[in-house]
């Protein structure tokens, strides 16, 4: 599968200039591309382009060159949060939240390190990076052909990132997704991506 | 050992004891509505004594069981009116929230219905509808479902904006099931809290119209009837005919009161687990 975002422009009101101006980008399925880029440059709102969340001013975005809009059911392309604490529903266990995703293998509840006890607990009685794996867990659904991770590790520690990764990755690889990892940690890039480009 | 209770408990504790006393209010009130009406002329005007605890009236009826009667009424009353006026409140907010058109017209109304000071609008429907129960009943919905009706709205709109909700229909999630999983244990303590909260209000406002002759028909042993007779009896030194019914409704109201501030700490996350 091939995510195409194509000559895109965004701009969060209309009486101030646009946050993205005629940015093209591509992702397939079995490639990991970095992007990186100084604060406030825009990688998470082209996150949320490409992902769906927000229209483009202007500007399409293409899944196999249809509109990603046109996609019903459980999107192929997933993004996964960078502060998991709000896309998590605080009135929500966690075994339902993960429900939602679609069915998920022990295998991979083990390897992310999540505690059998955790399902059973509410959001505000994990902390982010916990809620992080469960995020993880629920992006990685049988549909998702294609994961866009925003700063997914920032808040963690190091081998906790190095754990995280490490799942992705053998997932991302064993299913030939594809990835977008945005990052300010060049030396994660470097070790993660086959190509990285700067916004 | 002595079992001890954790602040959740005490309040669940407290809210029984509160619906308790207003169901045993409202149940005793029926049964002693025949009481209420029986008139013994050799018993008039007498201060309250063991047999009479809140005394008797000018026409030797028992002023208590006038009060317990009248209290019941406005219980039922209040019962009704919230009920409605909350349901009202849920199906405009919801409304609102979802379409555009609607929210510009709901808006609309609740401006207007806010920016008339309550009491004369009642005043108005009460009139309009031929006074009587259906006039209090209509006039205290109509005025009654606008704060919770914006509440509502504003709820769902921001839920509507929540990360979680968008993920979850990027996820597939039919918006059947999104509103059910989702909106619905948003939403449901909200209302709850709202809808108990209107109760002192309604009766409040029932009483009042009742007070001034555009509610309830004199005849009716309400607070209202209660208190603007009594009122012509006080420079006559009968203190009894107004004080003790006036307690009672200021006691009602502020248990109603209590009770909406413990439905709304036991919903509440945020003091869920204190």
């Amino acid at each position: 599968m091939k995510l195409e975002g194509n000559n895109l422009t965004f701009r969060y009101r209309k009486d101030r200039k646009p946050v993205l101006e005629g940015v093209s980008i591509s992702v397939e399925s079995g490639e990991r591309l970095g992007l990186v880029g100084p604060s406030g440059r825009g990688k998470t709102t082209l996150c949320r382009l490409l992902a769906g969340y927000e229209k483009p001013t202007s500007g399409e975005v293409l899944l196999d060159g249809k509109p990603l809009s046109a996609w019903k059911g459980p999107c192929p392309v997933q993004l996964l949060w960078q502060n998991p604490e709000t896309a998590v529903d605080p009135r929500m266990k966690m075994e339902q939240v993960l429900a939602e995703g679609g069915p998920v293998a022990p295998s991979l509840l083990e390897a992310l390190g999540i505690q059998p006890d955790w399902l059973t607990r509410w959001p505000g009685e994990l902390s982010g990076g916990e809620l992080q794996r469960f995020c993880i867990a629920r992006a990685l659904g049988p549909a998702t052909q294609i994961l866009l991770c925003d700063e997914m590790s920032a808040m963690l520690d190091y081998i906790t990132q190095a754990q995280l990764w490490r799942v992705v990755l053998d997932e991302a690889k064993r299913r030939n997704l594809g990835l977008l990892v945005v990052s300010h940690a060049g030396k994660l890039l470097q070790q993660v991506c086959t190509r990285t480009i700067a916004l | 050992m002595k079992y001890r209770y954790n602040r959740r408990k005490r309040t669940f504790l407290l809210l029984l004891l509160c619906v308790a006393l207003l169901a045993a209010v409202a149940v005793s009130g029926v049964l002693l509505a025949q009481d209420a009406a029986r008139t013994d002329f050799s018993i008039k005007n007498q201060m309250p004594s063991r047999a009479h605890l809140f005394g008797t009236d000018w026409m030797g009826r028992d002023m208590l069981s006038r009060t317990l009667t009248g209290l019941s009424m406005s219980i039922r009353i209040g019962l009704a009116t919230a009920v409605v006026s909350a349901v009202v409140s849920l199906l405009l907010g919801s409304a609102a929230a979802l379409s555009r058109r609607a929210d510009h017209i709901v808006t609309y109304c609740i401006d207007l219905v806010m920016g008339v000071p309550h009491i004369l609008l009642l005043i108005l429907v009460s009139l309009a509808c031929g006074k009587g129960l259906t006039g209090v009943v209509v006039g205290v919905t109509l005025t009654h479902w606008t704060s919770l009706a914006r509440v509502l709205r504003g709820e769902i709109l921001q839920l509507r904006s929540a990360p979680y909700i968008q993920v979850a229909a990027k996820l597939g999630q039919s918006k059947w099931a999104i509103a059910r999983r989702h909106l619905l244990p948003h939403l449901l303590p909200q209302f709850l809290t709202g809808l108990v909260l209107q109760f002192p209000h309604a009766i409040l406002h029932e009483s009042s119209l009742t007070f001034l002759g555009f509610g309830l028909s004199p005849e009716q042993p309400a607070i209202g009837n209660i208190l603007s007779e009594g009122m012509s009896y006080l420079t006559t030194g009968k203190w009894w005919l107004a004080l003790f019914p006036g307690l009672a409704l200021v006691i009602t109201v502020a248990l109603f009161a209590a009770l909406g501030e413990g439905v709304r700490r036991l919903l509440d996350p945020a003091t869920a687990h204190e």
